[in-house]
């Protein structure tokens, strides 16, 4: 088999221009942090109410999404497909980067974030959050490993057991992420077990669909080449996995319809007159779901290049509509204190909760994920992460070259 | 029962002194007691809604001044340590008034989700923020089912030394530890007396003498929320 060459990227001017942007957006987002650090959160969207506001989305996203970058790199080791291997490297790549991103996000929307320490030196084990700390510096550490043996010479047979490893704790850490809403017993949004596989599954299709996005931009930016069927093919993957997202929200849907006490904040997230059934209905299901399952599904050759990338930016933007819905549609609806009664007082018990994302929130969470591509390009421009084509001969030397329509 | 409520509410002043004298000697049992770790305090409430008037909120701004909290005219992000819940049954339309604060649950799920500790259960069950090691993700306000916690949202003034607050923390009502380690009563229950409502009991929970154990124990008492099986230590009565 052909040796797959891996070249860094040339410093060129475009380069430098992207590199330059997101350095921008990162130091706004900074700029945001340290704006809501010093007044409060006061000057946020978020209240008593709603108090995980759009920093938690993006952050929440970012590092769903991380997990599920690994995916290529998991099918090329655990699963051995060989014509993913050549982007083994990129896919542990952006998967640190872009829980590094998360991660940023996260830990400067805390109201301390100065305690950053105390964090990592005070740890209360019965916190799946506490474990969530555990799973992501693992989860860095694990994948650097990994990656390691893929670039180290000499370290070619740890390849499949890094791999495993690497596998078996991402989905650890998505679990991990899952369960901090499914452990919440009072709100009733999150009380599910099935928290757990949706976010599984959301992991693996933002995740592929960032990578596929990502792989393709970068390609494109230093000229090499990135295969029609290669694309067909991950675009193919990524049907399966919006089919599976799709699935588990109609299964945490349904059963919560059938749990009577979880029925009134169904009801209000699938049929109500707020902004949350819209965003979960048209964001979430027509535009994160269906619409780019029948992309991806389209064989119609020539087109499908555009298809798919237009399916994967879809899947990003209802994928994040979707957490949104998740983690402030949970939210705004009033905590049950008296079940079945109508209550009332000065702290906004008994009635939905107002949220307008502000702009610091927005900078910082959109920083966040300029800080996850900034480390990915600089990793790109510094290390030999990149194939220098990604051409189907290339990835796959053995292939039919096929004509017609794809199916 | 009729007849007990009434003799209770017709002397009230009474009953107050009476009331608090009872639980101040449960104080001194209680510590001496614990002292020799023969017996756990568990310091609880018992709110009697029969005598809880719905205009009345004396015990809101009898926190509000003990512990430095107020109205800084942002409704939506100041905080509230207790605060005034009107409950009505829409077939009945039967309406009631009653005091939620943190119910300092002996299971508390805010204890259990927070990552540093700093959301912690004394011995006594009283449930506490440690304010040092407090980074502020809020996690707690997420699992507390009876949004007893407040983020503080901006910097502050004028705070009481034995309640200190930050910017960027979570907090709630700490049963007025500083009072009860000192043998007195919370702001709240103090303050309800003093008013002629007598609604609220203080005492300790775990020693079968004490007149909040043998009200428990002799009423229907309700916890709001029971099916979470976190076991309030905040009873109602007449709910
Ligand atoms: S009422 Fe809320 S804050 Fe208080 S102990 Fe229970 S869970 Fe914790
Ligand atoms: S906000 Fe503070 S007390 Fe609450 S869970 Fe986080 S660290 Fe713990």
């Amino acid at each position: 088999m052909k040796r797959t060459v891996y070249r860094e990227l040339d410093l060129s001017p475009g380069f430098l221009l992207v590199l330059g942007l997101l350095g921008l957006i990162a130091a706004a987002g900074l700029g945001a942090a340290w704006y809501m650090e010093h007044y409060g959160h006061i000057v946020t969207g978020m209240n008593n109410q709603v108090v995980w506001g759009l920093p938690h989305v993006f952050a929440i996203f970012l590092i769903v999404a991380a997990s599920g970058a690994l995916n290529v790199a998991s099918l090329a080791s655990v699963f051995n497909r060989t014509m993913y291997k050549p982007m083994a490297r990129l896919s542990g790549l952006l998967a640190i980067s872009l829980l590094a991103g998360g991660l940023a996000v996260l830990v400067l929307d805390l109201g301390r974030p100065d305690r950053l320490i105390v964090a990592m030196t005070h740890f209360n084990f019965k916190s799946i959050f506490a474990w969530n700390i555990f799973l992501y510096t693992g989860f860095f550490v694990i994948v650097a490993a990994y990656l390691f043996t893929q670039m180290g010479r000499g370290f070619g047979r740890f390849i499949r057991p890094a791999g495993w490893v690497a596998f078996v704790w991402r989905l650890a850490l998505t679990t991990g992420t899952g369960s901090i809403f499914g452990w919440l017993v009072a709100r009733e949004a999150y009380d599910a077990a099935i928290m757990a596989p949706l976010f599984i599954a959301m992991s693996l299709s933002f995740g592929l669909a960032v990578f596929i996005l990502f792989t393709g931009r970068s390609c494109a930016l230093s000229g090499r080449e990135f295969g029609q069927d290669l694309l067909l093919r991950l675009g193919r993957l990524l049907g399966l996995f919006i089919a599976a997202v799709l699935y588990f929200t109609a299964v945490q849907h349904l059963t919560a319809l059938y749990a009577a006490e979880h029925h009134d904040i169904e009801s209000f997230i699938l049929f109500g007159d707020s902004i949350y059934t819209t965003l979960f209905w048209t964001g979430q299901v027509l535009i994160g779901g269906v619409v780019p399952l029948i992309l991806v599904t389209l064989p119609t050759h020539g087109v499908s290049r555009v298809a798919i990338k237009l399916a994967c930016a879809l899947v990003i933007v209802g994928g994040f509509v979707q957490v949104y819905v998740i983690v402030i549609g949970g939210q705004v609806y009033p905590l049950a204190l008296f079940p079945g009664m109508e209550v009332r007082s000065s702290f906004q018990d008994g009635v939905i909760a107002g949220y307008q994302p502000s702009l610091p929130e927005f900078l910082l969470g959109i920083g966040g994920v300029a800080l996850a591509l900034a480390i990915a390009a600089i990793g790109m421009k510094s290390l030999r992460f990149l194939p220098e084509s990604l051409a189907d001969e290339a990835v796959d030397p053995q292939r039919v070259p096929r004509t017609g329509a794809v199916t | 029962m009729t007849t007990r409520r009434q003799f209770l509410r017709d002397s009230g002043a009474f009953t107050a002194t009476l009331a608090s004298g009872a639980t101040l000697i449960a104080f001194a049992e209680a510590q001496a007691e614990d002292g020799n770790k023969s017996r756990k305090v568990r310091w609880g409430m018992l709110i009697d809604v029969a005598n809880c008037p719905e205009g009345c909120s004396t015990c809101v701004s009898a926190c509000s001044n003990e512990n430095g909290w107020g109205d800084t005219g942002n409704p939506l992000t100041d905080a509230q340590w207790i605060r005034k819940v009107a409950v009505t049954d829409p077939q009945s339309k039967l309406r009631r008034s009653l005091p939620v604060m943190c119910q300092h649950c002996a299971e508390p799920p805010c204890v259990d989700v927070c990552p540093t500790g700093a959301s912690f259960k004394r011995a006594d069950g009283i449930v506490l923020v440690d304010k040092h090691i407090c980074i502020g993700c809020r996690y707690c306000m997420m699992a507390c089912p009876y949004k007893a916690r407040s983020f503080i949202h901006e910097p502050l003034q004028n705070q009481k030394p034995h309640a200190p607050r930050g910017k960027g923390t979570v907090e709630s009502c700490t049963l007025c530890v500083h009072r009860v380690d000192g043998g007195r009563l919370p702001a709240c229950v103090e303050a309800c007396a003093a008013a002629g409502h007598n609604a609220m009991l203080f005492g300790d929970l775990n020693d079968p003498e004490t007149e909040i154990s043998k009200r428990v124990a002799q009423h229907p008492v309700r916890k709001i929320r029971a099916d979470l099986g976190i076991d309030p230590g905040v009873s109602y009565e007449n709910l």
